[in-house]
């Protein structure tokens, strides 16, 4: 019997059900022989595609569906990724056919719709982070911060003022912080933090000087509080000659109550699979538009939406228009589909729905967090208020019963929730950082809560249970064990080969 | 509240369990002096207002018949890919962490490095990066490492999109990398395997070698490879995947193949979208697979032997390895590459063939219709795949607005970006153009220039 269970838990590959000359289910078009190709340029060989029917190919992907976990199956507390419901609304109107037949480099005439949302779209997030100008072309999160700090370097050689070439990355960020700065071609220093949370204020002072090109912050930070001197962090990097760096990862903490602009920041990124609840697709696409302080302005990437003067109608802002531009990040306009989504999503919520998304997004997050320590969880800042996330350590409950947080994490898949951030920050020993999102129910935060703490009671009473986890996910091939990442290191199986397993 | 599931009920008593007495405390660590006073955004709108709202919008944006390539084209996408990709379990999920919770898009990601790599002819892909320009930023930073400190000289030839050499240039110049621009031959479209000799004294990291290249001709790229691995350097490909159907995959160029293949995926199961999302792609050699950038999956097992799929070679990965990461990438074009990998399976390897055929041959048989204009000829002679540079006896700006009033979106106008190429028009016809649009393009041709 388990043994049936097990098999169905592994699907085999797609080319498994290929045959060779299997009718596929696309012809591809007539043609003919033009003469024109010499046979050296010709393919000899057809690559390795499965030949499948259509039925084979929807039965294929639509059973791989259902070996998810996913936001609308399943809660999802990833913590700084904001897993929100993703509206429908907004996937069904950005899927309008005249919007996806659009080639980018159709005339501007034949793509005022478009143009007019994402003009739009720029200015509402100009009032939502308090920046004076706005690019929506980055392509994810880690490309608006790559722009940021590329605007952050272009504007200090503008200057002349060439030895700004240290970004200062607090201990707590995201990899993406030091990743940028070194793309941009600095160098990181890395800013402690204190034993409450907030950026070691003294380290800051001593690492600024005239090698400073700035600080990249996140606020609230990815420990799950607000940053509470961030007016004077703002004042001493800016005195120092330094520019400041918004990580728009927990924007949702703060919309429609603080604003990144008012505390001082000159470049921030927002992303919108975040905050816009725009699908996260399995790893994207996203968008990370980028908004500046007036100073930046300039430099912003391109192309850009303009209104033409006059105010009659949109066009595209390009290179030759913006000399002091940092460039073109991509071959078009950025993930104008991703755009639209996050466009129709702020048409919905509107003034009012958009800060409340910071008020129950917050609500939810210190309810769980309350929960959580009434069951006796370690809260990783106890005595701090916590903002859309908050930080459980299982460090106790590690040296205690020699269970980790990754066993932990696994053993809630079992329980059917995707399971918190793990290992991440990696201030705090074996931690689990939790976002619940304001879409959620408090049954939902109330079911997730108590499975964490009966998993808490099995560490104790039956270790071995939870080290084991997973057993039994509750999804279609949810027979799986825990999966062996060392063995897929050592030995990289990355593409299936005929040769090795021919069914 | 759209959205938002509280009653009065749950947020009295969540405040209680909290302990405060209401939302405002939530914000209390904040100073009073940075709380936003009021937004300046539009009233929210019910969904059947926005609904009514986009569709006007939409509607604005009706096309035309669109004759343009030049990095983004038009081709069928089978009712099943978006039907089947738009599935919530797909759509709303993120980066597979949990690997054992996430085994559908973790598969599907094996899938697609694995027809990826097919159809490149190389052995290893990653699972995505943005778009085509930036992949091949990521491909040229790629090669800078695998040469180390030789050099850092890039060759990038100018029969390469524009665009890419714009995005690469922004996206590499901050790291001390040479981009050096190649000349191509003017009658020809390509670049002169020759020409490269300027460059052996010294020394270059790698070539760009895009096939077919901007201009729709196709390069002698088995003796570009040839030459530029006889100097020890790299060869990076650009490569449109559909053309992969027919050409030579940049695996197989020359006597030992490309070092690393990349491009736009667009063609591959994404709508136009005004340019996006589409993905990039990366393929490489397995002796350059740890210098690769993005996210990898691999094939593992669990304890009793049963294969499963994860993340893998995360070491290279800026959560992992932070400053000295391969890259700052982290969320890719994910979803995009569920759509591709149906995409593909719904071809196969003789629908992709007879797709790229098909492009290939409406595009000649365009070229005979235009040719028999007065004053058009072919600026370049050499083979194309699916597009083809005219030279019209007049401006051009002038014939693409008359076109335009036809309802034709006519070509891309090459002298915005190289004014030796004034008066010329690069086309584009793919397979989804029939008999009789060709004809009214020809006829629309011929009333612009008269």
């Amino acid at each position: 019997m388990s043994d049936i269970k097990r098999q169905k838990a592994v699907r085999p590959v797609i080319f498994a059900e290929s045959r060779k000359q299997r009718p596929g289910a696309v012809k591809g078009g007539d043609f003919q022989d033009t003469g024109i190709i010499p046979e050296r340029f010709l393919r000899t060989e057809a690559p390795l595609l499965p030949e499948v029917s259509e039925l084979q190919t929807v039965r294929h992907f639509t059973r791989l569906s259902q070996h998810n976990f996913s936001v609308d199956t399943h809660f999802y507390p990833l913590g700084s990724c904001t897993m929100k419901y993703n509206p429908r609304a907004c996937h069904t109107l950005a899927m309008l056919p005249e919007f996806l037949q659009r080639h980018p480099l159709s005339p501007d005439a034949h793509g005022q719709g478009v143009l007019q949302c994402l003009f739009e779209l720029g200015e509402y997030l100009k009032e939502i982070t308090g920046t004076a100008g706005v690019s929506l072309t980055p392509m994810a999160g880690a490309q608006g911060e790559f722009a940021g700090v590329a605007m952050i370097r272009a504007y200090h050689e503008d200057r002349g003022d060439h030895d700004r070439t240290e970004m200062l990355v607090p201990d707590a960020a995201h990899g993406t912080n030091p990743a940028t700065a070194a793309m941009c071609g600095l160098t990181v220093r890395e800013i402690p933090t204190d034993a409450n949370g907030d950026i070691d204020l003294s380290a800051l002072k001593q690492a600024l000087g005239p090698r400073t090109a700035g600080l990249m912050l996140t606020n609230p930070s990815t420990l799950g509080v607000f940053e509470r001197r961030v007016r004077d962090i703002s004042n001493l990097v800016h005195a120092a000659g330094g520019l400041l760096y918004y990580d728009g990862a927990n924007l949702n903490a703060i919309t429609g109550r603080v604003r990144p602009g008012d505390m001082g920041f000159d470049a921030i990124h927002v992303n919108v699979h975040k905050t816009f609840a725009t699908p996260h697709g399995g790893g994207g696409p996203g968008a990370g538009p980028v908004g500046v302080s007036a100073r930046l302005v300039p430099y912003l990437p391109v192309p850009m939406v303009v209104r033409n003067a006059g105010g009659d109608g949109y066009r595209w802002l390009n290179r030759d228009e913006a000399p002091r531009s940092i460039g073109r990040l991509s071959a078009f306009a950025g993930n104008i589909g991703i755009l639209l989504r996050a466009y129709v999503y702020v048409r919905l919520l509107g003034q009012v729905g958009m800060r409340r998304v910071a008020d129950y997004s917050t609500l939810n997050a210190n309810y769980l967090k309350a929960r959580l320590q009434k069951s006796g969880f370690q809260i990783a800042y106890p005595d701090r208020r916590a903002t859309h996330e908050f930080i459980v350590s299982l460090k106790g409950e590690s040296e205690r019963w020699g269970v980790s947080a990754l066993d932990f994490a696994k053993r809630l898949l079992d329980y059917g929730f995707y399971a918190p951030t793990i290992y991440f920050p990696m201030l705090v020993p074996e931690c689990l950082l939790i976002e619940p999102t304001e879409t959620e129910t408090k049954e939902e935060l109330d079911r997730f809560a108590d499975a964490l703490a009966a998993i808490r009671r099995e560490a104790e009473t039956d270790p071995e249970l939870v080290k084991g986890a997973p057993h039994h996910i509750p999804v279609p091939g949810g027979g799986l064990g825990r999966l062996d990442d060392t063995r897929a290191a050592r030995k990289p199986d990355l593409i299936w080969r005929r040769t090795l397993e021919h069914e | 509240m759209p959205f938002i599931p509280h009653t009065d009920e749950d947020v009295r008593a969540m405040l209680a369990t909290i302990g405060i007495d209401g939302l405002d405390r939530l914000f209390e660590e904040i100073d009073p002096g940075l709380m936003t006073q009021s937004m300046d955004l539009p009233e929210p709108l019910e969904e059947w207002e926005v609904t009514r709202l986009m569709q006007g919008r939409a509607a604005q944006d009706r096309g035309t018949l669109c004759f343009v390539g030049a990095g983004a084209y038009a081709h069928h996408i089978p009712a099943a890919v978006w039907q089947v990709a738009s599935r919530g379990e797909f759509y709303t999920a993120y980066t597979p962490y949990q690997a054992e919770a996430s085994q559908g898009t973790l598969q599907v990601l094996y899938e697609f490095q694995t027809m990826m790599a097919a159809l490149t002819g190389m052995d290893v892909s990653n699972a995505s990066l943005y778009d085509g320009a930036s992949a091949l930023a990521e491909a040229v930073l790629m090669a800078v490492r695998i040469r180390g400190e030789k050099s850092h000289r890039i060759l990038l030839p100018e029969t390469l999109h524009p665009r890419y050499r714009e995005t690469v240039r922004a996206l590499v110049h901050n790291q001390g990398i040479e981009l050096v621009s190649v000349p191509f031959v003017k009658s020809d479209g390509h670049v002169d395997p020759e020409a490269l000799a300027v460059w052996e004294q010294d020394g270059y990291a790698a070539l760009v070698v895009p096939q077919p290249n901007f201009f729709g001709v196709l390069e002698e790229v088995d003796a570009l490879t040839d030459r530029v691995h006889g100097s020890g350097a790299l060869v990076i490909g650009v490569v449109n995947p559909i053309a992969l159907g027919l050409l030579q995959p940049p695996g197989k160029w020359g006597r030992q193949g490309a070092d690393i293949a990349c491009g736009e995926g667009q063609p591959l199961g994404a709508p136009l979208s005004s340019g996006g999302p589409g993905f990039g792609f990366l393929c490489c050699r397995t002796a350059h697979m740890r210098q690769i950038p993005g996210r990898i999956v691999g094939r593992t097992t669990d304890h009793t032997g049963h294969p499963g799929f994860v993340l893998t070679l995360q070491a290279r990965e800026q959560h992992i390895r932070r400053a000295r990461a391969t890259s700052n990438i982290c969320t890719n074009q994910g979803l995009m590459t569920v759509a591709a990998s149906i995409h593909l399976s719904l071809l196969g390897p003789q629908g992709l063939r007879r797709t790229a055929m098909a492009c290939h041959t409406h595009t000649a048989q365009l070229l005979d219709m235009v040719l028999r204009l007065p004053g058009v000829t072919r600026v370049f002679s050499r083979p194309f795949f699916h597009e083809v540079a005219l030279r019209l006896p007049c401006p051009v700006g002038e014939v693409l607005e008359k076109m335009q009033r036809q309802g034709i979106t006519g070509g891309y106008p090459l002298g915005q970006d190289d004014p030796t190429l004034e008066n010329m028009l690069l086309v584009c016809a793919t397979e989804i153009l029939r008999q009789e649009d060709l004809e009214r393009y020809a006829a629309a041709l011929r009333e612009a220039l008269a």
